[in-house]
C-alpha cells in the first residue's frame, strides 16, 4: 500500500479522498492555487504544495505543474478527483512515465470512453443497449421514412451541425418523418450552411440512472447498483438518489451486468460509471461513460456501505477486489443534495462571497456508511443518517474561479420516504449566509409531489420551473405551524425584554398571552398557555397545538417540535417579529399583540421603492472596469461596473433584471456621488 | 353623585375623542394613528398616566373662545416601556392642527419639568401645524419654555424625538435639541422654511418630500437618526431603543438577561480582514459576532456610512459602538463621519453608556472641499469628544490605524482603558507606499529600489507590535477571541470612576 497520497483536486472532492486516506494511514498531499491558500483541504491534508495562480488553466490542470508538485511531495500515488485532470489520458501517461501510480483506470480505458462515438462503438460490440439510430447520412426523405421504420418511433431527426434545437424534429409516424426530414434538412441549411441530416430514437420520458461499476487490474468487476440523476438544470445534476425509484430488479440487474461487460471491455480497473438513459417503458439505452469517481458516489457508499475512495486506492495499489457481486447488497435508500453557490431568485447566477455564517446539520453516523465502517444487518425503523461533503467552512471565501458546488448533503434512511423526510429537515437545519445558494430550491423540491412520488424525467426542473424559482408558498397548515411557534417563541423574547433592570417595583409590564400573527397574507388570532415544558397555543377556530423547543432570543436556527413533528426554522430579526426561512419559503413574521395589530391594519401598504432606472455612483472614485456593454441584459446581482475610492475596488451591481441602455462613463473617469454611471431600458 | 361620577367620564370621553371622529379618519386615512394610539403602542400596556386632559387655550382673540377643545392639541402623561418609566407628549393634528398655544406648550413643560425631576426619558412625539397664530407671541414664548426645558434636560435624561407629521418653523428646533430624532417615512417632513418660502425667496422649487422628507434627513442632512416605515413599526423601534438607555444620568445603563455566551468564540473572525489590504470587508459583520445574540441598533445608519455607530450589548450591559467601515470610502474619516461618531460618543459619555471602538481607518479624507468646509475643526470634534468621555473605552484595531486618524479613534492617548490589536493590524504614520515616497523621495525614479523600500517599511512597521512594544496597544488578541476579550475588558471597568477638572464646561470646537 502506498505511503504518501496527492490529491489533483480542491474542495469538498479533495477533502472526501483525504478522509478515507486518513483511514487507511496514508499520508495526504494537497495542492492549491493562490484562491485555496486557505482553503479546506488545504487545512486538513498532511502537506500542501503552492501550484499558481488561481485561474484553473494555470494552475490545477496544468500537469506541470501538478508533476513538479509530485516529484516535490515525493508522493506514490495520485488521485485526480473528478474534474480538473481526473479524465486527462496526457497526465495518466505522465504519471506513469514517472511510476506514480494513477488512482483511475488505464490510460486506454480513458481514452477509449473518452470520445463519444468510439465509446459508443465499443459499447454496441460488448452487446451494450445504445440509442438506435443510423449514423450515416440520409440521402432523402425515402430513406428517412425506411430508416425510421426500422428503428422504431418516435424517432429524432437531427441535423448533423445542429445545436440549439434548430434543425430538430421528433417524428412519431411515417407522415411525420417525411416532413420532418424536408424541414430539418432546410433549416439545417439556412442556419448552419450544412444540410447532413441523422436519424435516432427518440427517448420518451427520459430519465437519467447511472450504474457504478468497480473493477480491478485481476480482471474482476461488479457493479454496485444505480444511481438516479434525473433532476437536473441545464445538464447540471442537482439532486441524485440511490436506489432509484423506478428500476426494478431484473432491469438493475440486466444494466448492471452490461455496465460491468463494457468496463470488462475496455480493461477498466478502478471505480467508473455507466451513464444510461433509461425511457418510460424501462428500456435504456447507453450515453456514456465516466472514467473518475463521480461526484455522486455518496449515495452509493450509504445504501452500500462500501467506500469506493478506499476501494479505488486499493486497486491502484494492484489489489484484487475483497468483494464479490454476491457481497453487494442495498440497503435502505440514500438522498443527495447539491448546494451550489448559485442564487436560486437571480436565475441561479453564481454568487461570490464570503461566508459570514455555515452551519451544516450535524453528521448522524447510521446506515451503511458514514463513519466508513460497513453496516452490519437491519437498520431500526426510523433510522437516518446525515453526511455533509463539503470543501468550505464558516468565514471562507467563495472565489469566481471554480465549480459553484459547495457542499452534498447527503441523508440515509430505510425508506426513499424517511430518506426524504430526513432531507427535508437536514437542509431547514443548513445555515449558510453570506453568499446566495440554492438551498430553498432543494427544499422546494423535497416537497414536490412529483418528486416525491418518484415520477420524474430529466425534464423535471425545466417543466416544472420554467420561469425559474420564485420561492414556495406554504399551506395553511405549514404557515399555523410556524405561526404558533413564532408566537411562543416572541412570547419567550417579550418576557425577557420585560425583565430589564430598571422597573418601577410593582409596576412591571406584564406580557400578554394572546397575539396575533401574521405572515404570507395571513392571520391567525391565538392564545398561549406556556408551561414549563412548552406552550399549548389555541387558535381562534378552536384547533390547538402543542409547541415545544428550547429556542432562546438571538438563536439563528429554532428546532422546534410541533404536536411531536419536527419544525426547524432559520429565525432571523425583523421589527416586531422574525424572519422565518423553512422549507424553501421566506418568510416575514409579525407577533403582534391584538391592540398593535388592529392598529397596524391601519398602516398603508408600502410598494418597494422605485430606485429608478439608473446606477448612480455612491462614493467619489475611479472608474477601473466596466463589466457590460450597451444593449446587454443583466441580471439581478450581476457586477456592472468596478469603481475603486480610497484605493478600494468596489463592485457595483444590478439591482433587478434589466437591459443596459447607455453607459455614461468609462475606465479612468474619475466620479462623484451621484453620477449617473448607466441608465437602464 | 352617581351623575358627577358620570359627568367625569363623559368629559373624559369628549377629550379622547380628540378632534373627532371625521378628524381621526382623515388622520388614519394619511397613513397616520392618531395621539392617543401612539402614545398607546409607545407604552407598555394600561401604562398609560394622561394628564392635563381638560386643559384648554386661554385665547380670546379670532374668536377662539368659541373654540376651546379639552387638551389642547397635546397629550401627556407618564407611561412605562418594558416597565421602566417614561415621559410622554403626543401631539395631536387632530385637534387644532396640532398647533402651539401657550396653553398646549405649558402641558408639555409640565411632564419634561417632572421628567428632569423624577430621572426619566422624554419622549416627544411630533405632529403639528406649528406655531398657533391666533395666539401670536404667546405661542413663540411658549415654544421658547419648551426649547429652554430641552436645553435644561440635555445630558439629565435622555430626551427622544419622532417626528410623525408635520414639524416646520421655530418647532423644529426642539427635537433639534433632543438626543435622537426619528422619522416615519413619507409621512413626516422637518424643515425651517417650506416649500412656498422657499420659492419666493431663493426661487428653487422643491416638494415638502425633497426638502425635509425622511430620506433627506436622514441620508443628506443628518437631522434624523433613523426612518421607519410607518407609525407602528417606528415605535415599536423607539421602544427596542429605550431597552437600551438608562433613565437619566445617575444611573447605570439597563442590564438584562442574556442568552450568548460571553466567551464565544468566533472562527470565522480569523478569516474576516482579507489578506489584500485595499480590499474591503463589513465591519457590521464583526459587530455583529462581538454583541450578544447579535443584536446591534445602528445610529444614522444611512448618513456618513463610512463610520458606524449604534448600540450592542455585552452581558447583557449596554456598549456604545463605534467603528470604521471600510466598505465605504475604506472607512476613511472626514467631516460628516467625524461629526455623526463625536454626537454619539458624547451621549454615551453623558449617560455612562461604555464605549467600543472598532478602528479600521486609513486618515483622514483629502481635499479642498473637506479642508474648505472645515475638516480641522470638524475632525476635532471626535478627538474632543473621545479625550474628555471618562467612560469605560475599549478600542480594538482590526487593520488600518494610520496618522492622526490612529490618534482620534480612541487610542491609548486619549485615555482609552483597553486598547487591543489584532495581528493583521498597521499601526502607523501611514502607509508604507506613501512613507517610503517621502523617506525615499530621491529614490523614486528607481522602481526595484522602491519596491524593496516599502517591503522593508512594511516588514517594520505594518504590524501592531511597534505600538504594543511601547505599550499603546496593551494586547495583540487573536480575532476570534474578540467578544470575550472585549466582554472581560468591560467586566472590569465596571467600577471605573474618572474625573475632570473643574470647569463651567469646556468649548469643543462647535
Amino acid at each position: 500500500m502506498f505511503n504518501k497520497i496527492l490529491i489533483a483536486n480542491r474542495g469538498e472532492i479533495a477533502c472526501r479522498v483525504i478522509k478515507t486516506a486518513r483511514k487507511m494511514g496514508i499520508q495526504t498531499v494537497a495542492i492549491y492555487s493562490d484562491a485555496d491558500a486557505n482553503a479546506l483541504h488545504v487545512q486538513m491534508a498532511d502537506e500542501a504544495v503552492h501550484i499558481g495562480p488561481p485561474p484553473a488553466n494555470q494552475s490545477y490542470i496544468v500537469i506541470d505543474k501538478v508533476m513538479a508538485a509530485i516529484r516535490s511531495s515525493g508522493a506514490q500515488a495520485v488521485h485526480p478527483g473528478y474534474g480538473f485532470l481526473s479524465e486527462n489520458p496526457k497526465f495518466a501517461e505522465a504519471l506513469a512515465a514517472e511510476g506514480v501510480a494513477f488512482v483511475g483506470p488505464p490510460v486506454g480505458a480513458i481514452e477509449a470512453m473518452g470520445d463519444k462515438i468510439t465509446s459508443k462503438k465499443i459499447a454496441q460490440e460488448a452487446n451494450v443497449s445504445t440509442v438506435p439510430g443510423y449514423m450515416g447520412l440520409i440521402e432523402d426523405a425515402d430513406e428517412a421514412v425506411k430508416i425510421s421504420g426500422e428503428i422504431g418511433y418516435p424517432v429524432m431527426i437531427k441535423a448533423s451541425a445542429g445545436g440549439g434545437g434548430k434543425g430538430m424534429r421528433i417524428a412519431w409516424n411515417d407522415a411525420e418523418a417525411r416532413e420532418g426530414f424536408q424541414s430539418s434538412k432546410n433549416e439545417a441549411a439556412n442556419s448552419f450552411g450544412d444540410d447532413r441530416i441523422f436519424i435516432e430514437k427518440f427517448v420518451t420520458q427520459p430519465r437519467h440512472i447511472e450504474i457504478q461499476v468497480l473493477c480491478d487490474t485481476h480482471g474482476n468487476g461488479i457493479y454496485l447498483g444505480e444511481r438516479e440523476c434525473s433532476i437536473q438544470r441545464r445538464n447540471q445534476k442537482v439532486i441524485e438518489e440511490a436506489p432509484s425509484p423506478f428500476l426494478d430488479e431484473a432491469t438493475r440487474r440486466a444494466m448492471g451486468e452490461q455496465a460491468v461487460a463494457l468496463a470488462k471491455a475496455v480493461g477498466y480497473a478502478s471505480a467508473g460509471t455507466v451513464e444510461f438513459i433509461v425511457d418510460g417503458d424501462k428500456n435504456f439505452y447507453f450515453l456514456e461513460m465516466n472514467t473518475r469517481l463521480q461526484v455522486e458516489h455518496p449515495v452509493t457508499e450509504l445504501i452500500t456501505g462500501i467506500d469506493l475512495v478506499e476501494q479505488m486506492i486499493r486497486v491502484a495499489a494492484g489489489q484484487p477486489l475483497s468483494i464479490t457481486q454476491d457481497d453487494v447488497q442495498l440497503n435502505g435508500w440514500a438522498m443527495e443534495s447539491r448546494l451550489y453557490a448559485e442564487d436560486p431568485y437571480r436565475n441561479f447566477l453564481p454568487s461570490i462571497g464570503r461566508l459570514t455564517r455555515y452551519r451544516p446539520p450535524v453528521e448522524v453516523a447510521a446506515g451503511p456508511l458514514l463513519d466508513m465502517g460497513k453496516w452490519q444487518g437491519e437498520a431500526p425503523a426510523g433510522t437516518t443518517a446525515v453526511r455533509n461533503d463539503t470543501g468550505v467552512y464558516e468565514g471562507g471565501e467563495i472565489s469566481m474561479y471554480y465549480d459553484p458546488m459547495i457542499a452534498k448533503l447527503c441523508t440515509w434512511a430505510p425508506t426513499r420516504a424517511e430518506a426524504i423526510e430526513a432531507m427535508r429537515v437536514a437542509l431547514d437545519r443548513f445555515e449558510v449566509e453570506g453568499i446566495g445558494h440554492n438551498l430553498p430550491f432543494l427544499s422546494a423540491v423535497m416537497d414536490h409531489p412529483k418528486f416525491v412520488s418518484g415520477d420524474m424525467t430529466t425534464a423535471f426542473i425545466a417543466e416544472e420551473y420554467p420561469e425559474g424559482f420564485e420561492g414556495v408558498a406554504l399551506d395553511e397548515g405549514a404557515l399555523r405551524r410556524i405561526a404558533a411557534s413564532c408566537a411562543a417563541m416572541h412570547r419567550v423574547a417579550e418576557i425577557r425584554r420585560a425583565r430589564v433592570s430598571g422597573r418601577m417595583d410593582n409596576h412591571e409590564r406584564t406580557v400578554g398571552s394572546d397575539w396575533v400573527v401574521s405572515l404570507q397574507g395571513h392571520e391567525f388570532a391565538l392564545r398561549i398557555a406556556a408551561d414549563t415544558k412548552g406552550a399549548s397555543v389555541s387558535f381562534a377556530d378552536g384547533s390547538s397545538l402543542r409547541v415545544t423547543g428550547d429556542w432562546t432570543p438571538g438563536d439563528k436556527l429554532a428546532d422546534m417540535l410541533v404536536d411531536e413533528a419536527p419544525l426547524v426554522m432559520k429565525v432571523g430579526k425583523i421589527s416586531g417579529g422574525f424572519r422565518i426561512r423553512t422549507r424553501g419559503a421566506d418568510l416575514k413574521v409579525h407577533v403582534r399583540t391584538p391592540r398593535q395589530a388592529e392598529l397596524a391594519k391601519l398602516m398603508p401598504e408600502k410598494l418597494p421603492p422605485d430606485t429608478s432606472k439608473l446606477l448612480l455612483c455612491p462614493m467619489p472614485g475611479l472608474v477601473v472596469k466596466l463589466d457590460v456593454e450597451e444593449g446587454q441584459e443583466v441580471q439581478e446581482g450581476q457586477a456592472l461596473c468596478t469603481v475603486e475610492a480610497m484605493k478600494m475596488e468596489n463592485i457595483l451591481r444590478a439591482e433587478r433584471k434589466g437591459v443596459v441602455a447607455k453607459i455614461n462613463a468609462a475606465p479612468g473617469d474619475s466620479l462623484a456621488v451621484d453620477d449617473v454611471i448607466m441608465e437602464f431600458e | 353623585m352617581k351623575d358627577i361620577l358620570q359627568q367625569l367620564e363623559d368629559r373624559r370621553d369628549a377629550a379622547r375623542q380628540g378632534g373627532g371622529a371625521h378628524r381621526i379618519e382623515a388622520q388614519h386615512a394619511k397613513g397616520k394613528l392618531s395621539a392617543r394610539e401612539r402614545v398607546e403602542l409607545l407604552l407598555d400596556e394600561g401604562s398609560f398616566e394622561e394628564y392635563d386632559m381638560f386643559v384648554t387655550h386661554r385665547c380670546t382673540d379670532f374668536d377662539m373662545q368659541q373654540n376651546k377643545p379639552a387638551g389642547d392639541g397635546v397629550v401627556v402623561g407618564w407611561g412605562t416601556v418594558n416597565g421602566r418609566q417614561v415621559y410622554v407628549f403626543s401631539q395631536d393634528f387632530t385637534v387644532l392642527g396640532g398647533s402651539v398655544s401657550a396653553t398646549h406648550a405649558m402641558k408639555i413643560c409640565k411632564i419634561m419639568d417632572m421628567a428632569v425631576q423624577n430621572g426619566a426619558p422624554v419622549i416627544g412625539i411630533n405632529d403639528s401645524g406649528g406655531a398657533r397664530i391666533q395666539e401670536g407671541v404667546d405661542s413663540l414664548a411658549g415654544y421658547g419654555e419648551v426649547f429652554q426645558r430641552n436645553i435644561m434636560a440635555s445630558g439629565v435624561v435622555p430626551q427622544i424625538s419622532l417626528i410623525m407629521g408635520p414639524c416646520a418653523g421655530g418647532a423644529v428646533y426642539s427635537p433639534a435639541m433632543t438626543d435622537f430624532i426619528f422619522m416615519v417615512k413619507d409621512s413626516s417632513y422637518m424643515f425651517v422654511t417650506g416649500p412656498d418660502v422657499v420659492k419666493t425667496v431663493t426661487n428653487e422649487v422643491v416638494t415638502a418630500e425633497e426638502l425635509g422628507g425622511a430620506s433627506t434627513h436622514t441620508r443628506k442632512s443628518s437631522v434624523a437618526d433613523g426612518a421607519f416605515e410607518n407609525d407602528v413599526e417606528a415605535l415599536a423601534e423607539v421602544r427596542r431603543l429605550i431597552d437600551f438607555l438608562p433613565l437619566n444620568n445617575r444611573e447605570k445603563p439597563p442590564v438584562r438577561p442574556f442568552f450568548d455566551d460571553p466567551a464565544r468564540i468566533e472562527e470565522s473572525l480569523d478569516t474576516l480582514v482579507p489578506a489584500n489590504p485595499n480590499t474591503p470587508y463589513d465591519m457590521k459583520e464583526l459587530i455583529e459576532k462581538i454583541a450578544d445574540e447579535g443584536d446591534f441598533y445602528e445610529i444614522q445608519a444611512e448618513f456618513a456610512k463610512n463610520m458606524i455607530t449604534g448600540f450592542i450589548r455585552l452581558e447583557g450591559r449596554t456598549v456604545g459602538v463605534v467603528a470604521n467601515q471600510p466598505m465605504v470610502l475604506a472607512g476613511v474619516l472626514d467631516i460628516d463621519s467625524a461629526r455623526k461618531a463625536a454626537r454619539f460618543v458624547r451621549f454615551c459619555d453623558a449617560f455612562e453608556i461604555p464605549i467600543l471602538s472598532l478602528v479600521d481607518v486609513p486618515g483622514f479624507l483629502p481635499g479642498t472641499k473637506q479642508e474648505y468646509d472645515g475638516v480641522i475643526k470638524h475632525g476635532a470634534k471626535l478627538l474632543f469628544a473621545y479625550g474628555e468621555a471618562t467612560v469605560p473605552k475599549v478600542t480594538v484595531i482590526t487593520r488600518k490605524a494610520y496618522g492622526g486618524a490612529y490618534v482620534v479613534m480612541a487610542s491609548k492617548h486619549l485615555r482609552a482603558d483597553v486598547n487591543y490589536a489584532w495581528p493583521t493590524s498597521e499601526i502607523a504614520v501611514m502607509g508604507a507606499k506613501g512613507a517610503t515616497e517621502i523617506l525615499y523621495r530621491s529614490e523614486l525614479g528607481d522602481a526595484e529600489k522602491i519596491a524593496k523600500r516599502t517591503k522593508d517599511y512594511e516588514d517594520a512597521f505594518a504590524n501592531p507590535f511597534v505600538a504594543a512594544e511601547r505599550g499603546f496597544i496593551d494586547e495583540v488578541i487573536q480575532p476570534r477571541s474578540t467578544r470575550k476579550r472585549v466582554a472581560r475588558a468591560f467586566a472590569m471597568l465596571r467600577n471605573k470612576k474618572q474625573s475632570m477638572p473643574w470647569k463651567k464646561h469646556d468649548n469643543i470646537p462647535l
